[in-house]
């Protein structure tokens, strides 16, 4: 019974908080363009701007395509929220506010937050559309190859601290957090921020939603609720990837005089913002460009940093 | 032992059981207007020409086959580094030359020229 309420308040608790981080984007973004941003809808900064949103998306008409794969099209976006939404089960959002602290915690993350990629690549083939399919085939070869680096910069925390369970990771940072480590940490995090930032398709790794050229990718032929969904995730995805950085190199949630969950959220929201502020100043790179990146120096680089974090481990 | 990934599965449940009931409300509450032009593939206004699911360059096959090689060896190494400390040296040698052995494949995929992509 507890886990099913827990559950139910983590399910709505992402889903109000991740609505909340699109408005942040979007007020952001107006902010780095000298623009105001959303200010209509709800008085003080359109601060009531995603529940409309979400209003208009609900009531708007689903259209599925004649030529579509009607199973892969229709469930594409439930595989991909799921995938996304699921990875919270083993995050902990506290000091022991956690739904079940698997023992396997790293993995569990890695392995099912990679599953999304299904999801997109249903969404892609299933739609029938050339751009889609398109966005599909590069998106997964961009997954795949940064999937490689960003397990290895997920090892270097494990090593460190001797364990997958996340709250022994934060445990082990109690004194030193794990980017502060001389030249590990910082090496370790860029990896896996670089690598995070791919996965979760931002810029300037964002070559499968192209707007310019593929108009949207893999979310060319959904609309409505449907296409919320594909967008929500994306958002939930990037939300992941701030708690889970947070906490295997931030620290978690140790830190002075504020209580455990306040420190973690503030990290969290931090790294969001880093994440903006690239998304907003920089360009889109190539595909070849991308791929070249990942397997000709991350992952060579995560391999080294991986054996410097052996040594480090074993003298010290 | 399974009792703990239990509420990985009520998660699984809860949050399908909200996905589906939102697809089937926004099914129920938009208009439903199917013109012809509205279902045809949108690409731009330009009425589509073949099948979209045509044939694909080799070179994304080949991305897809390193992967499934290099992310099964990195995989070994999770559980060498959650007992690493115990290994002490040992460990560490061993899994040097783990990476070795994995470094030689690297460069011959390197030197057939497998990451070009120009």
């Amino acid at each position: 019974m507890n886990t099913l309420f827990y559950s139910l308040v983590l399910l709505a608790g992402i889903l109000l908080v991740v609505a909340y981080l699109t408005w942040l984007e979007r007020k952001f973004a107006g902010r780095m363009q000298s623009r105001i941003g959303p200010q209509r809808v709800g008085k003080p900064w359109g601060l009531l701007q995603p529940i409309a949103d979400g209003a208009k998306l609900l009531v708007k008409e689903d259209i599925i395509p004649q030529a579509t794969d009607k199973t892969a099209y229709n469930l594409a976006p439930i595989v991909v929220i799921l995938a996304t939404t699921l990875v919270f089960v083993t995050i902990p959002l506290g000091k022991s506010v956690v739904l079940v602290d698997l023992n396997v915690g790293v993995l569990f993350i890695l392995a099912i937050s990679s599953l999304a990629l299904i999801g997109i690549f249903m969404a892609g083939w299933g739609s029938a559309n050339k751009y889609a399919i398109l966005s599909a085939m590069r998106g997964v070869n961009q997954l795949i190859s940064y999937e490689i680096p960003l397990v290895l910069a997920c090892l270097v925390p494990v090593i460190l601290a001797g364990s997958m369970k996340l709250s022994s990771i934060v445990l082990a940072q109690s004194k030193v957090w794990f980017i502060f480590y001389p030249f590990l940490g910082q090496i370790a995090f860029l990896i896996f921020l670089v690598s995070a930032l791919a996965e979760a398709n931002r810029i300037p790794f964002d070559i499968t939603e192209a707007e310019s050229e593929l108009i949207a990718g893999y979310t060319v032929e959904y609309s409505g609720m449907k296409f919320a969904f594909l967008w929500l995730a994306e958002y939930i995805h990037l939300l992941a990837v701030s708690l889970v950085g947070s906490i295997l190199f931030l620290g978690g949630w140790n830190g002075p005089w504020l209580p455990s969950g306040l420190w973690l959220a503030l990290k969290t929201l931090l790294l969001f913002l880093l994440i903006l502020w690239i998304r907003w100043s920089l360009v889109r790179i190539r595909l070849d460009q991308i791929l070249a990146l990942s397997w000709k120096v991350l992952f060579p680089l995560s391999l080294a940093t991986l054996i410097l974090a052996g040594g480090w481990s074993f003298i010290f | 032992m399974f009792e703990q990934y239990f509420p990985i599965f009520v998660l699984v449940t809860v949050v399908t059981i909200m996905a589906l009931g939102m697809l089937v409300l926004s099914h129920l509450l938009g208009r439903k207007k199917g013109t012809k032009r509205k279902l045809m593939p949108y690409e731009c206004g330009i009425e589509p020409e073949e099948d979209a699911r045509q044939r694909f360059p080799v070179k994304f096959y080949l991305v897809a086959l390193m992967f499934i090689v290099f992310d099964i060896e990195v995989v070994f190494l999770y559980p060498w580094a959650v007992i690493y400390k115990q290994l002490a040296l040992f460990g560490l040698i061993e899994m040097g030359i783990f990476i070795l052995i994995l470094m030689v494949g690297y460069v011959y995929i390197l030197k057939k020229g497998a990451l070009k992509w120009e």
